[in-house]
């Protein structure tokens, strides 16, 4: 569920905005670091912690499309400009994160303690916990996006831009509201699980990694097939790593991921034409 | 008002005057003293930053301490400390790049790092074709064997501490049965296979030694459920950095867990502190010359000193500040020539020796490692294993490597 959660954001801006946000993982780790001053170190409540993780990324998101993104999407057509500039963003707050928050791991107690020993297995309280509110932070998402009306706006940009502005879609507008949307859940995710995994400067790139393989599982774009990426991808971590000793899980996961992009260079859920 | 304005204007006209004459006063005598560079070659950013940035801040703290003192003594000249530091991203080929400009755009023959095995055996050549002498923080013993020679061990590596660690284990909590997990990366592995050479030559029945997690892994719970299900008297996490230790410990203990944990590296108190908390009780650990209870009152000041310039302390950094300090004294010794002839200093090594600065009881320090290496290329600095007791760490027992 945790997965899901950052692999909503990272296909939201890239259905919105045809932005493959390489400072996804980045933006997870200032999300984990907002909630670790303001829970851990301040000592306010956990949620105003987690509200705050999502204000402050989607600040972020928003000041990297309107000053960024925005101008470089309407002088070029070249994707690659885009992927060159979140690139740049990566590497941007990579190397700030290290000069605000320094080089240590961070990390908060955990939310609620205790551990659930269910059938014999042991599931931690704060685990269980993360689980019901990624859980709940995916649904209404999902409900935001299937019922309100910037919600529609969302999905319409997302089918075809050019005929949703002729509808009378403000393009820039609603564009930066997913690239907000995107980046505030990165920031949730980054919030919720510090409690669990802590976080340090240097942790961005592998949790970009990981939200792009997951997309490429469910389909580039689709919001169903990032969900089915990060169940994908969470189940094959899990099981892997439990059954098969040594260090090829991550080895099978990427060989079984290019093999499967031969035969479904889409993803499960994703369209042949984008 | 008007001769006041004028008289006003000359007086601070005068006094910009002064002040700059006095600045060019002082740029000429920095001009004047000779300069020692130094060089800090390490990772400096990513998950593994903490490693080459503790290098930075001890070389940096040490450096301004010893500028304050007017610069450091060799053969009656003084001379002042200038640190140039490189981050090589613990990527072998920007550390091959970082030892070029080092030692030959800086004219440096210093250099304190790399951290890891595999950017540490990249610059070798570098470093011995351009006459240098470099302290890395990596274990592979060809790095300090014949015929290589101007590189110096920094610490106390895995395949020195992990066999003391097991036996003290053994005769003073009965521990029979051991599991190892390890990172997948060429120091960890290297290290765990260490671990388990000793561990059967102790007579310990190694349970498991296969489970390994990939670099920049957060959830270790399934990793981690292999390994406790072997239901070993101890784990020991292999090469572990400081950002994973506190992780492992924590899943190992919600896992239920009861035994005991250890690692043969460098662990930070804090950080256990904060990600681990209660679970990280008795977590053995090698740490350096920082723990507060053998601290010398040079050693209280250096760690204020890091404060300053890193912000706060880090434990690391009690095995790292011996460095610089080593280099400083050794040259000392050598004389003017070891300055820029480094066959000069190799020649010290054996005979070097003076009393440990950072300890409050006397013990000498010099370099060691002549039976693991056939020379003596590494530091002798204090075997410190650390236990983790509600926050901090209290020295279990003080070992050190034989000659």
């Amino acid at each position: 569920m945790n997965y899901a959660l950052i692999a909503l954001g990272i296909t939201l801006i890239f259905a919105i905005m045809g932005v493959l946000n390489f400072a996804h993982g980045q933006m997870y780790v200032l999300g984990g670091f907002v909630t670790y001053y303001v829970y851990g170190v301040f000592g306010l409540n956990y949620f105003v912690a987690l509200a705050a993780s999502a204000v402050t990324v989607a600040c972020v998101g928003l000041v990297f499309e309107r000053f960024l993104f925005r101008r470089v999407l309407r002088i070029t057509t070249r994707e690659e400009s885009t992927m060159l500039l979140a690139a740049g963003t990566a590497l941007l707050l990579d190397s700030l994160g290290l000069a605000l928050f320094g080089e240590k791991q961070r990390g908060v107690a955990p939310v609620v303690a205790g551990v659930y020993e269910i059938f014999g297995a042991f599931v931690p309280a704060s685990r269980a916990l993360i689980f019901v509110l990624a859980g709940g932070l995916v649904g209404a998402l999902l409900l935001f996006i299937q019922y309100t009306r910037p919600g529609r706006a969302l999905r319409a940009i997302a089918q075809d831009k050019e005929t949703a502005a002729l509808q009378g879609v403000d393009i820039d507008r609603y564009s930066a509201l997913g690239f907000a949307l995107g980046a505030a859940l990165a920031g949730l995710a980054g919030g919720l699980l510090v409690t669990v995994f802590a976080v340090n400067a240097g942790a961005g790139t592998p949790i970009s990694i990981k939200a792009f393989i997951m997309i490429m599982i469910g389909g580039a774009g689709v919001v169903s097939g990032a969900i089915l990426g990060a169940f994908v991808l969470g189940f094959s971590e899990a099981l892997g790593y439990f059954f098969i000793p040594g260090s090829t899980t991550y080895l099978m996961i990427l060989v079984g991921l290019i093999v499967f992009l031969i035969f479904r260079p889409q993803g499960i859920m994703g369209k042949p034409w984008g | 008002m008007t001769t006041l304005r004028r008289a006003a204007e000359w007086l601070a006209l005068g006094l910009l005057v002064a002040a700059l004459a006095g600045g060019g006063f002082v740029g000429r005598a920095h001009a004047q003293q000779k300069v020692l560079k130094i060089g800090v070659l390490g990772v400096m950013s990513g998950p593994a930053a903490s490693w080459g940035l503790v290098n930075r801040y001890c070389t940096e703290a040490t450096a301004q301490m010893v500028n304050e003192q007017g610069g450091w003594e060799i053969g009656g000249e003084k001379y002042r400390i200038e640190v140039v530091s490189i981050d090589d991203r613990n990527d072998p080929k920007v550390s091959v790049a970082g030892a070029e400009r080092l030692a030959y755009q800086e004219g440096i023959r210093y250099i304190i790092g790399p951290n890891v095995d595999t950017t540490a055996a990249a610059i070798v050549p570098v470093i011995e074709k351009a006459g240098a002498i470099n302290i890395p923080y990596a274990f592979s013993k060809a790095l300090y064997t014949p015929p290589r020679g101007n590189s110096i061990l920094g610490m106390i590596a895995s395949y020195q501490a992990g066999p003391v660690i097991y036996k003290y284990l053994k005769e003073k909590r009965g521990v029979k049965s051991v599991s190892f997990i390890a990172r997948n990366e060429s120091d960890p592995l290297n290290q765990r296979d260490e671990g388990v050479t000793a561990a059967k030559t102790l007579g310990l029945n190694v349970a498991s030694s296969g489970d390994t997690y990939e670099p920049g892994t957060t959830d270790f719970f399934p990793v981690m459920s292999r390994v406790v299900r072997q239901n070993a008297d101890l784990i020991v996490l292999s090469g572990v950095a400081p950002a994973e230790a506190p992780l492992l410990i924590r899943t190992a203990r919600e896992l239920n867990y009861k035994g005991l944990l250890s690692t043969e590296t460098a662990q930070d108190a804090k950080i256990l502190a904060e990600v681990a908390g209660k679970a990280a009780n008795g977590f053995i650990s090698v740490g350096g010359a920082s723990t507060p209870q053998i601290r010398s009152a040079e050693m209280e000041s250096f760690v204020k000193r890091y404060v300053k310039v890193a912000g706060e302390w880090n434990d690391e950094a009690g095995t790292k500040v011996y460095a610089l300090e080593m280099i400083l004294r050794t040259l000392k010794v050598a004389g003017k020539k070891a300055v820029t002839d480094v066959e000069e200093f190799k020649k010290a090594l054996p005979k070097f020796q003076v009393t440990n600065p950072f300890l409050k009881e006397p013990k000498r320090l010099k370099y060691v490692g002549a039976a693991y290496f056939k020379q003596p290329r590494q530091i002798g600095v204090p075997m410190v294993v650390n236990v983790f007791e509600d926050g901090q760490f209290k020295t279990l027992f003080i070992g050190s490597v034989e000659d």
